[in-house]
């Protein structure tokens, strides 16, 4: 029985690493984006819905690896 | 030893009633819900009573809203899409002002129980779903074949009816994680805190630097409590716009 809760602990741990492909995700959509803002300035603002759709997304996937820690923690 | 992070989002009955072997007491969830419609409500309500054609500050608040749901739909759905203003507008104003709502301290965040956010998703799901077979009748299917040489379609369907399924599921799991991932993270800082200053000794200095981040959290979190809002209100009008369109205009 502890070395299921023990599993389960290291099982939570590791789902955590989802976070690291969400973060790498936002980077590159917010710099992508300021780099594009700094070259053409006029066409910035009609991008801002991309940018937050494309934010939403890769920060979707980190999330469920929050999901997963979660479930493996509390059933 | 401080209470656990989690504990915040319990669900406590505050007027316990049972019908029938069902449980329906009014919980502080159901308290919660009923101050963010009051409150917005009544904002609305006092802000455009005097309405004048050089606004106040309260009426230029509401007008800011509305316009600012307005374009949003605009780009996002077109001229037809403002069909559903009404809706968004709602939805988008009940998310802000309860994730706002949730940040005081002590409050209850109603966006964080996943029971609101999927009722919330599946009112959106559905109204597309009807939205498109009315508009189009059974040619609604299309959504999931787009223009494309058969051999890729057969890749292509699957992909379209799973992406169509997961929308639900990755719309409610969105606001439901950012909200819980949110108010636990300030709680474990909260917890840092409690820690070091009863720890005693040069530890009870060192309590201010997990404070002072708890202030920047919480700037975070008033930022993501608006985002989230305006996500979840842009991913509700494009689901719109493609039952409106289909794959034509975009």
């Amino acid at each position: 029985m502890d070395m299921i809760h023990a599993a389960k602990f290291i099982g939570a741990g590791l789902a955590t690493i989802a976070f690291v492909g969400s973060g790498i995700g936002i980077g590159v959509v917010f710099g992508n984006y300021i780099s594009g803002a700094l070259r053409n300035p006029g066409a910035a603002q009609s991008q801002f819905t991309n940018l937050y759709i494309g934010y939403a997304l890769c920060e979707l996937q980190g999330l469920f690896g929050l999901l997963i820690a979660l479930i493996l923690m509390y059933t | 030893m401080a209470a656990s992070p989690m504990e915040q989002f319990e669900v406590k009955p505050l007027i316990p009633i049972h019908v029938g072997g069902y449980d329906i007491s009014f919980t502080n969830q159901a308290l919660w819900m009923c101050v963010v419609v009051g409150a917005v409500s009544l904002f609305m309500a006092v802000a455009l009573s005097k309405r004048s054609v050089v606004p106040t500050r309260m009426q230029s608040m509401a007008e800011m809203s509305y316009e600012f749901v307005a374009n949003m739909i605009n780009m996002a759905a077109g001229e037809e899409g403002l069909k559903f203003f009404p809706l968004i507008f709602s939805i988008f104003l009940f998310i802000a002002a309860s994730n706002f709502f949730g940040l005081i301290p002590g409050s209850f965040t109603v966006t964080s129980q996943i029971a609101v956010t999927f009722t919330l998703t599946a009112l959106v799901i559905i109204t597309v779903i009807v939205t498109g077979f009315i508009r189009h009748g059974f040619g609604f299917f299309r959504l999931f074949a787009p223009d494309a040489p058969i051999y890729i379609l057969l890749f292509l369907v699957p992909l379209e009816v799973i992406s169509f399924c997961a929308r639900p599921m990755s719309l409610s799991m969105r606001l439901f994680a950012n909200m819980l991932a949110g108010h636990t993270m300030l709680k474990v800082m909260a917890g840092f805190v409690i820690a070091l200053g009863g720890a005693g000794g040069a530890y009870t200095l060192l309590a201010a630097a997990p404070e002072v981040l708890i202030v920047g959290l919480t700037a975070l979190e008033f930022l993501v409590a608006f985002l989230q809002a305006y996500v979840f209100a842009i991913l509700s009008c494009i689901y719109l716009s493609e039952a409106l369109h289909l794959h034509d205009n975009h």
